[in-house]
């Protein structure tokens, strides 16, 4: 499987690690739901058969986190994004 | 070229493969089978084969399981037979033949469950010992493995026909192109077929064809290469056979392990011929009919003398057409049609080929070698021709096992009466025999255009060729299975020995999908990987319950196509290089003190510093602590992970990844910081120094520190991209040292001069700066693990060893040592820090005694989860001392604790043993523990129970803090 | 102490199929050897799917086949469907390295996995189909003084559940195996944790056991019959949609590890658990290598060796959601490294297939046998890597869950609400990150 950095390019998966559904926001912390909130965005994550919006950090490259879309069935990887722009 | 078999010595030629050139010395037994040990010759010329395995190599070399048909013969090679027992020709083990009866397929899953205790005892034992095929070697590998990247725009896997004008049409156009053959010779089936192709042999074509392409300098030919593998990403593994065919090299791998990623590719691996399933159809002597075509027109070697040619196609004719022109003599053609082309017929009629119509062969005979062939004529009477090699036409089966690695499935087509590929993995197309063109000239054509389509898709300007000519000779098939008349054993399986009757057994007792079969007789599950069995084992089944092949399923082909060996796929990761080795800026210094080293991570650390005269870890790693206590000593710290935390909201930042606060932190200070994973148990220690208003440099535990940093580049990047801050690694740029003991002051200042200042004022407990000392920048840190009077220089870690060796040579009137990780364990045990094994991933901030630390006016990684019920529940586990209540007992880490006098079990199980130290400060052993409630229980006494290595022992709780609690010596 | 074998002696009661009169043993062999194996029947029955049962079970599996089996057995319950998307077995029962051990440290899983080993060991008679189970040992190599540590740890928790446990050194080791890499090693051995009463079991044959004996005690066990839906009236689950139809149950028991999320989400739940591939590997057959089960301890690698022959071994996940039932080459060259770093005596042996499963990874890396929000919908799942050598303690605990409507006492802690209130067993220590456990 390869990973089109958009920093470093076109990489091969070894070079990533995981973290999975990037759907998970952090809660506002003072949020009257905020236990529960936090609860769901750390213990239950999206796990579609199918695209997946999911996190993958680039640690032997740019160190830079990912925003990757990916076909969890076929492995396809449509797309990836930095979750945050470079800054100079 | 000399080589041995069974230890014979035989004369082959260059060219040949073992199979050939035991074949022309007149051997037709190879080998044995897997159950029945039946004999065994050649059934095939390619990787296909099932029956002619051998050991090849002796020693460390011995590899087991090796085809014959594809060991490119060597001077001086040595194989053997295998599984056979005394020898080849008298095998013991054949007598499982007579008991086939009783051991039919599945017979294990039905016996042997009497009595209980004989399974592993007597009844496994057996069936181990008799099981398996060759015996892998005692020794380690003695030879090299390498791994290649490869990167093309077109991959062309197979260098028959159709791969070779694929690889003429992309290879013109300008386009990167990998082209691989697993075969030491690229030509495919012009190199055992005589066929003609622009006027000239076909096999001169290829030569032509492939002297172009390695004059081409955007294409790359790798001989003696498989394509394993696709897997994602366009991504193909590649082995290729370096030395193999030359015995060991010096400096050359024996294997190298390729990973191609192409953008396009062409598979063009050829088709496989597939056998009929008669009685005795494994008998030495039965050969496909293209392989004795193969044996016949590339190696020159006669497999038989009197042949007969069994087939229901038009191409299984053309071996016997071969065998009469290359002067063998005249063989018979048994062909289970009745009215095949009037022109093969007018061409038998000319060669003197005796031609039997609608007959099928029903049996052979022939104890290690084929005697006879009976013949069940369409009239219901029945033959017996005198034969020595009988070849099986039962038409072909597209090599299509990479079109299913990705999971996609093959399609039937009625009018191939075969699977071809199905949906194709992305960038791939198939041409050529693989895509169901059995004909030579649409192989060419379909190799042409495919890689020409290829090198297009890839932005490659494609020129017009003309495709070479050749005839599309006749391929006119009707498939033919099974002859139903046998009464001896058909074998689909040859390896596995499994036989239409097992087929007939399996469909009976329910194991009716495909996969049930597969498992059921283990069809297919042999080291031809089913490539000769499979379709076959689908047929019948399919027969069997009146469903066409399809209707019965599929079986999708995994990697990798033909068996890899374990050490090509492990490379030079073996032995010390199994992963890097990290060492410090002075490594070669503390070896030369006589340091221990021991593993931390990839990390190697000096574990203690042996002195001439010390017989035991203990006395080196006493003597250590002592001198700390009561002098100075210095241990190299610089493992530990070191994190450069900069910008606007640095502080910011680290309030929240952080239980504690950072942000109230002044310039100069230092803080120990406690971090939380999401869920609120403890990730990491570690102390964090303020270098500047914006400027943090963060220390992180040596085990954890590429974890921390993905842990906070996801906490910026990911959580609060919005906060202005960066991180850098600057664990490698920055050699570090405690000097900790009560000199340890008095060291520093004879060392560093006036650089700084360091009286207690001016550098008070938890200072920091950063100053220049003899033209470098010198970073300082009053931090103490041990509890003593402790700094923590750092320096450029290309100046590490010089300021080692200038601390050594400023503190030697001080007494100076250095210590290891040893004695920082002892010394971190007397004075209660938790490390390693009390940060064991299930502990809170509050189990370690550490709960005030957690802020509660600001929001943390954490935060919200440490308050689960579970984890605030005062019956955790909390972090106490022990101490044995004789002070001579020896304490064990991984004890656990009972109330004295209870029965062990995990009811009564109270908590266990974290780390362990005989303190030479006190004189006795210590521990910490995590005991349930434990701070509640000072002063109870327990029994330490660790039955695994010892006997029961009576410790007392008390505080973690054994040495200095008022923290006197720290602040000194 | 008294409580286990009472509860063990609970799931081994009950009825004894009958398998009219085509019981397995070597009279039966002979015999029929005797007439060309003509009188063989069925294993099981092929059934078609009635339009109610008194309790459904999802995924024909050794889980799902195990729980309709000791539901008919030891509770009595014989109207009971076992719905199989395709072939029974198809998914991880047939796809696992065939390790059975009960070496766990944590309180919440030792017992379920002693007991699940007892069961092992009496299996054999009980579904009269010989499972091949073979107690050769499982050993767990260290590889540091930490790690010592760590298994003297869990070594000492087994031996107060009074399961069999010898922490060994580096020379008991190799005794046992001189040809592990002990001169030349990166991470040398420094010694092992050694289970000797764990080893193998046949895995298609525990699947085809549990079946055959489920189907003698009257359990349909229905193929190619995919749920699609659940029917749900109110907070209650009364059936589930299939290909083959609606299917109503008073009980509809989940068993589909690896598809727990979707089949979960059928029903509307959101599971604290991924799916990931794991990938394994075996060899051409060779005569016999290494007697029991080794686990290499500075790296990720474990094999045996098969009946056959072949060398049966895995290494990590890929360690991204997947539902692919394959993986990729890096995994594959990370455990033929840890392969050859462990034994390099088998560089030259080959890969003969590779395959991946799809493992329901949970949050803690432990499982989940419980009720579940809605009633009438009972769960097993997140079995993570554990999921063949619990097969019969699962499927044991399932049905008492089902029968009883209430946790087996040896299940308690297997809890879905563990996550939220902070009771988590996490045998790793790695925390809410499933592909690291």
């Amino acid at each position: 499987m390869r990973i089109p950095c958009p920093f470093c390019g076109d990489r091969d998966v070894s070079e990533f690690a995981y973290l999975g559904d990037a759907g998970v926001v952090r809660p506002f912390p003072d949020a009257a739901d905020a236990g529960e909130r936090v609860f769901e965005s750390v213990y239950l994550r999206d796990n579609p058969r199918g695209r997946h919006a999911e996190l993958w950090y680039h640690a032997s490259g740019c160190r830079g986190w990912l925003r990757v879309d990916r076909d969890t069935a076929t492995h396809e990887v449509a797309s990836a994004v930095l979750t945050r722009a470079p800054s100079l | 070229m000399t080589f041995r078999f069974d230890g014979r010595t035989y004369n082959g030629f260059a060219g040949d493969t073992l199979a050939s050139a035991l074949l022309a010395n007149g051997v037709r037994l190879f080998g044995r089978s897997f159950k029945y040990h039946r004999p065994r010759g050649v059934l095939t010329a390619g990787s296909e084969e099932p029956n002619a395995l051998v050991e090849l190599g002796d020693g460390a070399w011995r590899e087991p399981n090796t085809r014959a048909t594809v060991t490119e013969l060597f001077e001086g090679l040595s194989a053997r037979s295998q599984n056979r027992w005394p020898t080849l020709g008298v095998d013991l083990g054949a007598v499982n033949g007579l008991l086939a009866p009783f051991i039919a397929a599945g017979f294990y899953y039905k016996t042997f469950m009497w009595p209980a205790a004989f399974w592993e005892k007597v009844y496994e034992p057996l069936i181990r010992h008799a099981a398996g095929l060759g015996r892998a070697s005692e020794h380690a590998d003695p030879d090299d493995y390498e791994k290649a990247h490869a990167f093309c725009d077109v991959l062309v896997v197979g260098g028959g026909p159709a791969g070779l004008a694929a690889a003429l049409a992309a290879g013109r156009s300008g386009a990167r192109v990998l082209l691989c053959d697993e075969d030491f010779r690229f030509g495919g089936r012009l190199n055992g077929d005589r066929c003609q192709i622009d006027d000239g042999p076909g096999g001169l074509w290829a030569e032509q064809a492939e002297a172009e392409l390695r004059a081409l300098p955007n294409v790359q030919l790798l001989g003696r290469t498989t394509v394993f593998g696709v897997y994602d990403g366009q991504t193909y593994g590649a082995l290729e056979r370096v030395t193999d065919h030359l015995g060991a090299v010096p400096g050359l791998p024996r294997q190298r392990l390729w990973k191609i990623v192409a953008r396009r590719t062409v598979l063009a691996a050829g088709a496989i011929e597939r056998s009929i399933a008669f009685g005795g159809n494994d008998r030495p002597g039965v050969m496909m009919a293209s392989a004795v075509r193969t044996y016949v027109n590339r190696f020159g070697v006669a497999p038989g003398r009197t042949g007969v040619v069994f087939t229901c196609n038009d191409n299984g004719w053309s071996t016997a057409f071969d065998l009469a022109e290359a002067g063998l003599a005249s063989p018979t053609i048994v062909d289970a049609r009745t009215a095949p082309a009037r022109h093969l017929l007018e061409r038998a009629a000319a060669l003197g080929v005796r031609v039997i119509l609608g007959a099928q062969v029903v049996d052979t005979a022939g104890a290690k070698a084929l005697r006879s062939v009976t013949v069940a004529l369409g009239d219901g009477h029945a033959t017996t021709l005198p034969a020595d090699l009988l070849a099986v036409a039962g038409g072909w089966n597209p090599t299509l096992a990479l079109s299913n690695h990705l999971g996609a499935r093959p399609v039937w087509r009625s009018d191939l009466e075969a699977f071809a590929p199905g949906p194709l993995p992305p960038g791939m197309t198939a041409a050529g025999a693989a895509n169901g063109a059995f004909t030579l000239a649409a192989a060419l054509r379909g190799g042409a255009a495919a890689g020409a389509e290829a090198a297009c898709a890839c932005g490659h300007k494609v020129v017009a060729h003309d495709a070479p000519r050749a005839d599309d000779e006749p391929s006119a098939s009707s498939a033919l299975w099974h002859v139903a008349a046998s009464r001896a054993k058909a074998f689909i399986d040859f390896q596995h020995d499994v036989t239409v009757d097992d087929i007939v057994l399996a469909e009976r007792e329910g194991y009716r999908s495909v996969e049930h079969l597969k498992r059921y007789t283990t069809l297919g599950m042999a080291t031809d990987q089913g490539k000769m069995a499979n379709v076959a084992g689908l047929a019948i089944m399919a027969a069997l319950t009146d469903r066409s092949i399809p209707e019965v399923g599929v079986t999708t082909a995994r990697p990798p196509y033909t068996p890899v060996a374990i050490g090509a796929f492990g490379g030079p990761h073996r032995g010390p290089a199994f992963r890097p080795t990290r060492l410090t800026a002075s490594h070669d210094w503390a070896r030369a003190q006589g340091a221990v080293f021991v593993e931390t991570g990839l990390w190697l650390r000096p574990q203690w510093y042996a002195r001439p005269g010390e017989t035991d870890w203990l006395q080196s790693v006493c003597r250590e602590v002592t001198a700390v206590r009561s002098a100075v000593g210095v241990c190299d710290v610089s493992t530990l992970g070191k994190i450069d935390v900069q910008g606007p909201d640095a502080a910011a930042f680290l309030d929240r990844v952080y239980i504690n606060t950072f942000s109230a932190l002044p310039v100069g200070k230092a803080r120990y910081g406690v971090m939380l994973r999401d869920d609120g148990i403890v990730f990491d220690d570690g102390t964090t120094a303020r270098l500047g208003p914006e400027h943090f440099v963060m220390t992180t535990t040596t085990a954890n520190a590429a974890r921390v940093m993905q842990h906070l580049e996801h906490a910026r990047q990911v959580s609060w991209p919005d906060l202005d801050v960066q991180l850098a690694s600057i664990t490698e740029q920055w050699a570090q040292y405690a000097v900790a003991g009560p000199r340890a002051r008095q060291l520093l200042e004879a060392m560093l001069d006036d650089a700084i200042a360091l009286s207690d004022e001016a550098f008070p407990y938890l200072a920091c700066g950063e100053f220049a000392w003899r033209g470098m920048t010198v970073r300082l840190f009053r931090v103490s693990f041990s509890g003593e009077l402790a700094y923590e220089l750092a320096v450029p870690a290309r100046h590490g060893r010089a300021v080692l060796q200038a601390l050594m040579q400023a503190g030697a009137p001080m007494g100076v040592t250095p210590y290891g990780t040893e004695a920082l364990a002892v010394l971190r045990i007397e004075k209660g820090h938790v490390a390693g094994p009390e940060l064991n991933g299930t502990t809170t901030a509050a189990d370690l005694g550490l709960g005030r630390m957690m802020a509660r006016k600001k929001d943390f990684i954490g935060r919200t989860l440490a308050g689960r019920p579970g984890l605030v529940d005062p019956a955790r586990p909390a972090l106490v001392g022990l101490t044995a209540v004789n002070p001579a007992a020896r304490l064990r880490s991984g004890a656990h604790l009972l109330k004295t006098g209870e029965k062990p079990s995990l009811e009564a199980d109270q908590g266990y043993l974290t780390s362990v130290a005989y303190s030479p400060t006190l004189e006795r052993w210590l521990a910490l523990a995590l005991v349930a409630g434990g701070r509640e229980r000072m002063g109870e006494r327990l029994t330490a129970h660790d039955p695994l290595r010892g006997p029961d022992i009576e410790v007392e709780i008390c505080s973690p803090v054994f040495v200095d609690p008022e923290g006197a010596r720290l602040h000194a | 102490m008294g409580w286990r074998p009472r509860i063990l002696a609970k799931i081994s009661e009950g009825r004894q199929p009958i398998f009219n009169g085509m019981r397995y043993s070597a009279f039966s062999l002979a015999r029929e050897a005797l007439r060309g194996h003509r009188g063989w029947t069925p294993a099981w029955r092929d059934a078609q799917p009635k339009a109610r049962y008194d309790v459904v079970v999802i995924g024909g599996g050794g889980h799902g086949l195990a729980t309709a089996y000791y539901l008919a057995k030891t509770y009595g319950l014989t109207d009971v469907a076992v719905l199989e998307k395709d072939w029974i077995g198809s998914g991880n029962a047939g796809r696992n390295t065939t390790i059975i051990r009960s070496n766990y440290l944590l309180p919440g899983n030792l017992p379920f996995y002693e007991l699940s080993m007892k069961l092992w060991e009496g299996l054999e008679r009980d579904l009269n189909y010989n499972a091949m189970i073979s107690q050769r040992g499982v050993l767990n190599l260290y590889h540091s003084d930490a790690q010592r540590d760590a298994f003297a740890r869990r070594g000492n928790a087994m031996r107060m559940h009074g399961v069999d446990a010898e922490l060994l050194d580096a020379a008991a080791v190799r005794r046992m195996l001189p040809f592990l890499d002990f001169d030349a090693a990166r991470f040398p051995i420094q010694g092992g944790l050694l289970q000797p009463r764990g080893g193998t079991a046949r895995h298609d044959a525990v699947v085809w056991g549990y079946a055959r004996a489920a189907s003698a005690l009257g359990v349909d066990i229905v193929q190619n019959c995919e749920v699609v839906g659940m029917i749900r009236v109110g907070g209650r689950i009364v059936g589930v949609e299939t290909t083959r139809g609606p299917i109503r149950a008073s009980k509809v028991a989940i068993s589909v590890a690896g598809n727990s999320s979707r089949v979960g989400g059928m029903a509307g739940l959101r599971l604290p658990i991924e799916s990931h591939v794991l990938q394994a590997f075996v060899t051409e057959a060779v005569k016999p290598v290494i007697p029991g089960v080794v686990t290499f301890g500075a790296g990720h690698f474990y094999i045996s060796q098969s009946d056959k022959g072949g060398l049966v071994f895995g290494g990590d996940l890929d360690g991204y959601n997947s539902y692919a039932q394959r993986g990729n080459l890096p995994t594959v060259e990370d455990v033929c490294e840890g392969a050859m770093a462990l034994m390099p005596r088998i560089g030259r042996v080959r890969i003969l297939r590779s395959w991946g499963g799809v493992v329901d990874m949970s949050m803690d890396g432990s499982p989940i046998i419980d009720r579940t929000p809605l009633d009438g919908l009972y769960l097993n799942a997140g079995w993570c890597y554990g999921g063949f050598k619990a097969t019969p303690a699962a499927g044991a605990c399932l049905a008492h869950l089902v029968a009883c409507d209430e946790p087996h006492p040896l299940a308690r802690a297997y809890r879905l609400d563990r996550f939220a209130t902070g009771h988590t067993i996490d045998e790793k220590g790695m925390g809410p990150q499933p592909n690291l456990h």
